[in-house]
């Protein structure tokens, strides 16, 4: 059994899914970043003047790049996984000699691709709006990256638990929106009162926005090394837990 | 070598319902085997189990000699599922379905595609190769499921109901289909709810009731356990009312139709030895029902009343 063309396999599929329909996921995170970056970097922006030594959108678009990036990856592997388990067809996956891992592998890696893919379009049309460039390579792209594994993780979570397509949505719209808006997407949270700038320290999106603000821009609210170790942690323990509930069987096995 | 042995498997769901209860099964290798059973006899859950759909509660499942539990990628590669329900992604091409699934028992893309095509020409779905799965139809879409389940070669096919819903002449293209992959050496396990369909198949038989195994044999031994047959004869004239043919048990159904019950004991020949004496002529005849489906339904009837 060749492991690495069934994680090929999975990730081929998961690819050209949402490139199969892509009116639904590409195109509406283009339009509506361009929209953020109309009415809050623009319009309102202007007001504002300058963040962190930056005018106000660029300030924002690393942090509204992020939020793509998290929303798409989550998205991508939440429906996809429960679609499978609606439709049946995970059990094409099931009944195959593919290890569990893998089978997390392949779906979390789709939730990745759709992420960056959408990311780069973000990034291009933030082109339009801003005059940003990037400052460290390595912390944008690793970050980034390590952004999509750990939301994807968390879609693969929903996914496994949902047995409704309104679970689906529940926590994006409640847990995840709100955590992103108050992630520092819009804000230094520098500007918050002591006890919102703590309480912000357990919203693991902040260190996202805040090392990915460093990648591109140069500064951050938070200590990059603290970013990456709670990221990285945070993968860890979504890896386990999933990897948990794969072997449990929770969702897919009877 | 068995291609498939169970032993001593239970499966209890959440809410306390025992649908496997301590059953044991061996299937030899080349067999084309029945597993039949009324609904809820715990049919699809045997093989929910033996296909990792299903958590087994405890008992083991070895296919051609390997633990299920211990060695699953190794186990499942030998396995085809024809499931129940369609289960593929109906937005995907009917192709694509059968060259992904390849994919997932590690099989390459080059090699996936003319395997792919070799099927979907054997299984009259070429012509529908670049189609989306969902637009087929319902005879195509099982048909589809069988490629499926064959793309890797499997030595174990599990078809479950694969022929349900399908019109006659689709299901007897679909037998002979099965017929030759079996003598080409795979294994085929069959469920199903067309007894004559399993009747003319398979070889060897377990019928399962309320999760026990209540018969498990060669198809041969259980037909000849029938105690009765009757029989429809059609006459090629009306029957005189006067005539009386003693020696036979019968019901004269209409003028030119005789319904005949024969004992274990008693042959045909002496039936139509006493029609013949009788100038009666027969134009043809047929088992009123199934042979399989007369034994089934006392062999269920019988487990239900000692429960």
């Amino acid at each position: 059994m060749n492991n690495w063309i069934a994680f090929q396999t999975l990730l081929t599929r998961e690819i050209r899914r949402f490139l199969r329909i892509w009116p639904q996921t590409l195109l509406p995170p283009a339009i509506t970043m361009t929209l953020y970056f109309i009415i809050f970097g623009n319009i309102i922006g202007s007001r504002i003047g300058e963040m962190g030594g930056f005018n106000y959108m660029d300030y924002i678009a690393p942090g509204i790049i992020m939020m793509s990036v998290i929303n798409n990856a989550y998205a991508n592997v939440a429906s996809s996984f429960y679609s499978a388990k609606f439709q049946n067809h995970i059990e094409e996956i099931l009944v195959a000699p593919v290890p569990n891992y893998l089978i997390l592998a392949g779906y979390v890696a789709g939730g990745i691709a759709r992420g960056l893919c959408v990311g780069l379009i973000v990034t291009l049309v933030s082109l339009f709006f801003t005059d940003i460039s990037i400052q460290h390579i390595f912390v944008t792209i690793s970050i980034v990256v390590l952004s999509a594994v750990m939301f994807a993780l968390g879609g693969f979570i929903n996914g496994i638990y949902a047995s409704s397509f309104d679970e689906i949505s529940i926590i994006p719209t409640f847990i995840l929106t709100p955590l992103t808006y108050l992630g520092g997407v819009f804000f230094s949270i520098t500007l918050l009162p002591d006890f919102w700038q703590t309480a912000s320290l357990f919203n693991p999106i902040i260190y996202m926005v805040n090392a990915f603000r460093f990648g591109m821009l140069g500064i951050s609210d938070i200590a990059i090394e603290v970013a990456f170790s709670i990221i990285i942690a945070c993968i860890v323990a979504l890896t386990l837990f999933a990897l948990h509930l794969l072997n449990k069987g929770t969702g897919i096995r009877n | 070598m068995k291609a498939l042995s169970i032993k001593n498997l239970s499966k209890t769901y959440k809410n306390g319902h025992e649908a496997l209860i301590n059953i044991d099964l061996d299937v030899a290798q080349g067999d084309f085997f029945a597993l039949l059973g009324p609904n809820g006899a715990g049919k699809s859950t045997t093989i929910g189990i033996v296909t990792s759909l299903v958590t087994k509660t405890a008992g083991s499942v070895n296919i051609f000699g390997v633990d299920l539990d211990k060695h699953a990628a190794q186990a499942k590669s030998y396995l085809g599922l024809v499931p129940q329900e369609f289960n593929f992604n109906g937005f995907e091409q009917v192709k694509h379905i059968l060259v992904t699934q390849a994919g997932y028992y590690g099989i390459r893309v080059k090699d996936a595609s003319p395997r792919a095509d070799s099927l979907l020409k054997q299984l009259g779905l070429w012509d529908k190769r670049h189609t989306t799965a969902r637009t087929l139809s319902g005879g195509m879409k099982r048909r589809l499921m069988i490629a499926r389940a064959l793309i890797h070669r499997p030595k174990l096919l599990i078809l479950d109901e694969p022929t349900a819903g399908v019109d006659i002449e689709l299901r007897r293209s679909m037998w002979h289909f099965l017929q030759k992959i079996n003598e080409q050496g795979t294994t085929i396990i069959l469920t199903t709810h067309y007894l004559e369909e399993a009747e003319n198949l398979c070889r060897n038989i377990a019928i399962i009731d309320h999760g026990r195994i209540i018969e498990n044999t060669d198809m041969k031994s259980l037909l000849n356990r029938l105690d009765k047959q009757t029989f429809i004869f059609y006459l090629k004239a009306p029957l005189p009312d006067n005539i009386s043919l003693a020696g036979i048990n019968y019901q004269r159904i209409d003028s030119t139709t005789l319904e005949v019950e024969l004992n274990k004991d008693e042959n045909l020949n002496a039936v139509f030895t006493l029609l013949s004496q009788h100038n009666i002529e027969v134009s043809s005849m047929k088992n009123k029902a199934a042979r399989l489906e007369e034994l089934f339904l006392s062999l269920v009837e019988k487990s239900e009343a000692t429960l």
